[in-house]
């Protein structure tokens, strides 16, 4: 039986073009550039300076304050200098350039392949051993994984949802890794219902990944409170709220945040970070990115180092094609078009996505014809042509009490327009005025 | 016929009832509001820009009325000249202020600074500004999509379509400020209009070290600090390789604008400089 959400979606083309290719690792090149704000917080510190060595795992960004995540070098070789960089948040950030020799790794970092199934360490040891190791939400959003393990006052975790659903089109990392490592995953999973100490997992998987859904479904059987549930495709399926409203049939109340009604959701790819960190004393350094493209001559997912320049992963895919308009880094619904594609890898880095100059130009702003079509498909239940409006005539106490904060900018709205309104920027723009009048109210 | 007399009765009677209930009501009901406070509206220009920091003429009329001395009230679209005859009004006396006027700190054209990606998002600033640092190598400079223009009620800027960046029409500017805020890189400053509308100020707002400013944009200021050395007035101030040119200490006598190797410095409304042979020149800095 399939669950989804019951407000809202679309159904855009899914251009799985890489679906199925095996992960390849990229060599890494020369020098890598790591950048020092790769999550969601403060950016770190850097505890390295010009000409140490450091080799693979070694931290070289200290945490600052609690929503915050460690930054290990993915390379072993000398660090050239610290400095501004360009990188996918479009302007040039702090980051630590490291000159490449050979690829030697930290001591404690178990490299074999054997399957490590046991753990005897307990929760609190769990967390604090993922947030040593600096992992964060490998969907894109770079939510640091220890705050969100770590319930506040007054609420308690009942389920652990694992977020295997990869609904952005074109985007296969999710599925290759969970083809390729189903067992890792798992023990993952395992290992994140002891932190949060619930007996409950689901992993839900989107219905375009049948082969997915048989692997894990046989596999699940050894591991007990692990269930697997298949859901309908339809985006945003994979949004938060969304998954927890198609699995456990609850909503989460506006303004609320997900633990509030007893689900701590995870994606698939921090689930398998989770595994080598806690049972490999592996940081994350590394991360299955797909670069795809209608036009691209071999779409593939890749198994690629922190901080290698995107051009060596485009190289790799067959080289940018003559078509090409817009280079995304991420999926086409929820990614961003990049101005160059000399920044490097991050742990968000989920895909790149070429996307040919006919089809990603976008048009001329037409006005509103009030079809309602992205009333109807907003997942949030928000009126987007409304907070739109309200943005544009800076109307923030009007914006908030139509709830312009629940907005989670998943892009259904500015898809479904045919006026060719950019619904989702301006809203963005609204959403970051009223939150910062509401920052500034509570204090 | 008693008809028609019962009716018009009857509606008579209606409406002398209740012009009785408005007038009562209207007698118990009464705000007691100070009538100064409506004389020094009708002072005012009545654009309700918000210029002077309050939401409308009304509220400002009020806090004028309300305050103790007029010193931190002003009104930037009446001027001197309104402020007092509000001064006139009450009783006090208004402060002595100068006249600002809006100036864009960005020279960055389409000609100095390469574009090097096109943008075709949604046309607005606050919005690119968020998603990115622009078309250019320069993640600082103006992104002329036209946030100030839309923000302005006197018609006062307007970005040239030629290069791209926004230009302020001096007389109709009133210095209120609303570009200022809507401006996300924070490019537009009010500074002081000067005599004969004159002014020297720094057109730029590059952070960036100089070597990777000027790669980006002809014109940027490098943060070489030769305006500073220059400056007899200490009106120059050197932070995060930018130069910025201190109002209340400058007194416009443009020593800097020559001296900067990126002709970075702009003065405007003066007159042409005459040219001086390069022979005499030399041997003026040999003597100094």
């Amino acid at each position: 039986m399939l669950k989804t959400f019951r407000i809202g979606g679309i159904h855009p083309k899914e251009n799985k073009f890489s679906a199925g290719k095996a992960i390849q690792p990229i060599a890494i090149p020369a020098q890598v550039i790591i950048p020092l704000t790769q999550h969601i917080g403060a950016p770190c510190q850097p505890v390295v300076k010009k000409g140490d060595k450091v080799k693979v795992g070694t931290l070289i960004g200290k945490t600052v304050g609690f929503v915050s995540a460690n930054i290990h070098s993915s390379v072993s070789g000398t660090v050239l200098k610290i400095d501004k960089a360009l990188d996918a948040s479009g302007y040039k950030r702090d980051a630590v350039f490291i000159n490449v020799e050979g690829d030697e790794w930290e001591e404690k970092i178990d490299r074999s392949e054997t399957l490590a199934k046991e753990c005897s360490l307990s929760s609190r040891e769990i967390i604090d051993k993922i947030s040593a190791a600096g992992i964060v939400g490998m969907g894109g959003a770079t939510f640091p994984t220890h705050v969100k393990l770590i319930p506040p006052p007054g609420t308690k975790a009942e389920t652990l949802i694992i977020n295997a659903v990869e609904c952005e089109p074109y985007l296969t990392s999710d599925h290759q890794l969970m083809m390729e490592k189903t067992e890792e995953i798992l023990i993952g999973t395992t290992l994140l219902m002891e932190a949060i100490n619930v007996n409950k997992a689901v992993i839900g998987i989107e219905n375009n990944k049948k082969d997915a859904i048989d692997k894990f479904t046989v596999a699940a059987k050894s591991y007990p409170g692990i269930t697997v549930q298949s859901l309908k495709v339809q985006y945003p399926q994979g949004g938060e709220k969304q998954l927890i409203d198609a699995i456990v049939r609850r909503q989460v109340p506006s303004g609320a945040l997900p633990i509030s009604v007893g689900a701590v959701v995870q994606n698939v790819g921090t689930a398998f970070a989770v595994y080598e960190a806690v049972q490999k004393n592996k940081p994350l350094v590394e991360r299955v990115v797909t670069v795809t493209g209608k036009d691209v001559k071999n779409p593939c997912n890749m198994l690629s180092r922190l901080g290698i320049p995107l051009n060596h992963l485009i190289d790799f895919a067959g080289g940018l094609p003559e078509t090409t308009g817009k280079v995304v880094s991420g999926g086409p619904m929820m990614g961003k078009a990049i101005a160059s594609v000399e920044i490097p890898v991050t742990k968000g880095t989920s895909g790149i996505l070429i996307i040919p100059t006919l089809e990603s130009k976008r048009e001329r702003m037409k006005d509103c014809i009030r079809c309602t079509k992205c009333v109807n498909v907003c997942p949030m239940g928000l009126n987007p042509t409304l907070l739109m409006n309200l943005t544009e005539y800076s109307e923030w106490e009007r914006a908030e009490k139509n709830r312009i904060t629940d907005c989670i900018e998943c892009g259904s709205c500015s898809y479904t327009c045919p006026s060719d309104r950019p619904l989702l920027d301006y809203i963005r723009l609204g959403k970051g005025k009223v939150m910062g009048i509401i920052r500034a109210r509570k204090n | 016929m008693s008809v028609l007399l019962s009716a018009v009765a009857t509606l008579g009677a209606i409406g002398a009832g209740s012009a009785a209930i408005l007038y009562f009501v209207g007698r118990k009901f009464h705000v007691e509001e100070d009538p100064r406070i409506e004389e020094v509206q009708e002072a005012l220009p009545a654009a309700n820009c918000g210029g002077c920091g309050f939401p409308g003429c009304a509220s400002f009329a009020n806090a004028c009325v309300k305050a103790e001395t007029l010193d931190d009230l002003y009104c930037p679209v009446g001027g001197q000249e309104t402020m007092d005859r509000v001064a006139e009004i009450l009783g006090k006396i208004a402060a002595a202020s100068t006249k600002k006027i809006a100036v864009v700190r960005c020279s960055g054209s389409c000609d100095e600074r390469p574009r090097l990606n096109l943008y075709d998002g949604a046309s607005n600033c606050t919005i690119a500004a968020a998603l990115y640092g622009g078309d250019t190598g320069c993640s600082f400079g103006c992104y002329g999509l036209g946030d100030c223009e839309a923000s302005c009620t006197f018609d006062a800027i307007h970005i040239n379509p030629t290069t791209m960046l926004p230009e302020v029409v001096e007389d109709k500017c009133t210095a209120c400020g609303a570009c200022v805020k809507a401006c996300p890189k924070d490019i537009i400053e009010l500074r002081k209009q000067g005599p004969k509308s004159r002014r020297i100020y720094v057109s730029c707002v590059n952070k960036d070290k100089g070597a990777v400013a000027k790669k980006a944009c002809n014109v940027a200021c490098i943060g070489c600090t030769k305006c500073q050395q220059v400056c007899p007035f200490e009106a120059i101030t050197i932070e995060n390789n930018l130069a910025f040119i201190i109002d209340d200490k400058c007194r416009l006598c443009r020593k800097c604008v020559p001296v900067c190797p990126t002709n970075s410095i702009l003065e405007l409304n003066f007159p042409p400089r005459k040219e001086t042979p390069p022979a005499v020149k030399e041997e003026a800095t040999v003597n100094a």
